[in-house]
């Protein structure tokens, strides 16, 4: 139903409702492809948040007054379109939280508190986020788990092929990344998710690069949890959620105490309250709430399926000219792929690079991505990476181009 | 090409980050200081030796980063040679002030080092001009062994309380 054609999709006047992108730096106009770190917000995000806060704006859950009920109609209200979003059987499933690595670490400390112990295998990928990495570190560290690691294939893909002796009964939990955010590579999730839960093994998958990018549906992926921020996705900073099976959700104690989670408490103990409201302890960020509502809302407007197409077109169009670009190696599979471009250039190094696009209005990240470990396993000290989201144009591209020409000639 | 990215990468320092001076292994070093930048993976091996009388006879370095760890590598160690510990100390203090802009009397003692100035209005890039000098700093401290160092502990008075964008 949300499958509008990228042709009749008019890309420009989509670009026209992010105010930010008229933006100029250092004189020159704003190019901004960090899109992997943050995404620009819509004009519709902006107002929504406004809106809150100049009309609804009271604390959820427990005021007996008018300004209390609508707050809570418009949090809870966000939930449920997070709920549909996902694709989860109900909103009791959907945990707000700060972000990703909230998500994650609520799920390393509730679930991983209870479930894992010494012996026990997570197995990760070589290719994680560190905010899919530490958290494991730290389980790992309190529980005597231990952890084990998919390789990367040189050509950026998991090595699959090993995936049978490496998912064995010993594993508790198998955590890995949808999209990965410094090779772009999109990972088969339906597919580890079916092989993990044959051997008993819980997954959870991060898809911090992918809920605002293509289709995302938690039963068609069959994850037992998914992270994901709203901030990569048109949405406010600070806010995101974790998606849990009801069923594991309701085995899991909660992490933080405080208000809102409890259901009554003495001095001594306490009780609390179901799923989602167990994980959500204190004042939650209720404007945050309803900013990723109006996202999901104008993400749907345009449809995953058109934004996909839309941002592979330009991965692919970047990825073909960066090539004709001297002494460069591109990271990452050639094939379908996410619109992030991680690469390096003989002539200069990520800092000095994207120092000398920042000059001239363009925004690339230079460094490790929070993937050190993988930016060893490939002799790099890091890249420089352009990503890209719908507002963004081959034009831009163009621009890049010239403006990378323009490094290698400087630096070298 | 904008005037502050000309005066970051004046063509001296670019000349230092293509062709590094004392770039190599100091045989016999009596001090070995590994110092990197995690925030974005440049490394530095610092090799020190001292003369009978304290001073600095021999320096060299090693390691890889950005055009601006590079140059300030190569221009310290150019610097340094033959500098006693007490000019030595002060060229540091003096340097750090003038990447940081914590003072806007120079030092005339910098000479070429005063072309690193640029530094100042790029925040970011303090930590890759300061990544040697914070090696030889601990190799200050120490008559003889190896040790590490990186950017990102104790900055409280090392100019590096600028957190990088870039990790």
């Amino acid at each position: 139903m949300h499958q509008v054609a990228s042709e009749r999709t008019d890309w420009n006047a989509i670009r026209e409702e992010f105010p930010i992108l008229r933006e100029h730096a250092h004189g020159h106009p704003l190019i901004y492809f960090d899109n992997a770190a943050t995404t620009q917000k819509p004009r519709a995000v902006i107002d929504a948040l406004r809106h809150y806060y100049e009309h609804d704006n009271a604390n959820v859950h427990r005021g007996l007054h008018e300004l209390s009920a609508r707050a809570t109609e418009a949090y809870e209200r966000s939930r449920q379109r997070v709920a549909q979003y996902l694709g989860a059987a109900s909103a009791d499933e959907l945990v707000f939280t700060r972000g990703t690595t909230e998500s994650i670490n609520l799920v390393a400390y509730a679930w991983g508190g209870k479930f894992v112990h010494a012996g026990d295998v997570i197995l990760l990928t070589e290719m994680e986020h560190h905010s899919n990495l530490v958290p494991w570190q730290l389980l790992a560290a309190r529980t005597g788990a231990r952890l084990r690691f998919v390789p990367v294939n040189e050509d950026g893909t998991l090595a699959l092929e090993q995936l049978d002796s490496l998912l064995t009964s010993e594993v508790k939990l198998f955590a890995f990344t949808h999209v990965s955010n410094s090779l772009g590579t999109i990972n088969p999730v339906a597919d580890l998710c079916q092989r993990a839960r044959a051997v008993g093994a819980r997954t959870l998958v991060d898809a911090a690069q992918s809920v605002g990018h293509l289709p995302v549906n938690v039963q068609e992926l069959g994850c037992d949890f998914l992270a994901f921020s709203g901030h990569k996705m048109c949405g406010p900073t600070g806010i995101g959620a974790l998606y849990g099976r009801a069923a594991i959700l309701d085995s899991m104690p909660p992490w933080h105490g405080g208000g809102e989670m409890i259901v009554s408490v003495t001095l001594e103990k306490s009780t609390f309250k179901k799923p989602p409201y167990r994980f959500e302890a204190g004042t939650p960020n209720i404007a945050g709430a309803i900013g990723l509502a109006a996202a999901i809302d104008y993400i749907e407007r345009i449809g995953r399926p058109a934004i996909f197409e839309h941002d592979a077109r330009l991965a692919a169009y970047a990825m073909e000219h960066l090539a004709e670009l001297p002494g460069m190696r591109i990271l990452g599979p050639s094939g379908r792929r996410g619109a992030i471009v991680g690469f390096v250039m003989d002539a200069a190094h990520p800092h000095d690079l994207t120092t000398f696009a920042d000059q001239r209005g363009l925004a690339l990240r230079g460094g490790h991505h929070c993937n050190q470990p993988l930016m060893r396993k490939f002799g790099l000290p890091g890249t420089t990476r352009a990503s890209f989201y719908f507002y963004n144009t081959t034009a831009e591209i163009d621009r890049m181009i010239d403006i990378l020409r323009d490094a290698a000639r400087f630096f070298s | 090409m904008s005037v502050e990215l000309e005066e970051l990468y004046q063509e001296v320092i670019l000349d230092h980050a293509r062709r590094p001076r004392n770039f190599g292994e100091l045989a016999n070093a009596a001090v070995l200081v590994h110092g990197d930048n995690p925030a974005c993976g440049d490394e530095i091996h610092l090799g020190v030796r001292f003369g009978p009388d304290g001073s600095l006879q021999d320096i060299k370095f090693s390691g890889h980063g950005c055009a601006i760890s590079q140059a300030s590598a190569s221009m310290m160690t150019t610097k340094l040679k033959g500098k006693t510990r007490a000019e030595a100390t002060e060229l540091l203090r003096a340097f750090q002030d003038l990447v940081t802009g914590e003072t806007t009397k120079q030092s005339q003692n910098l000479g070429d080092l005063l072309l690193m100035q640029g530094v100042q209005k790029f925040p970011q890039r303090v930590k890759c001009a300061m990544l040697a000098w914070r090696a030889f700093e601990q190799a200050l401290q120490q008559t003889a062994g190896e040790s590490t160092v990186s950017t990102e502990t104790d900055f409280s008075n090392s100019g590096f309380r600028t957190a990088s964008p870039l990790g």
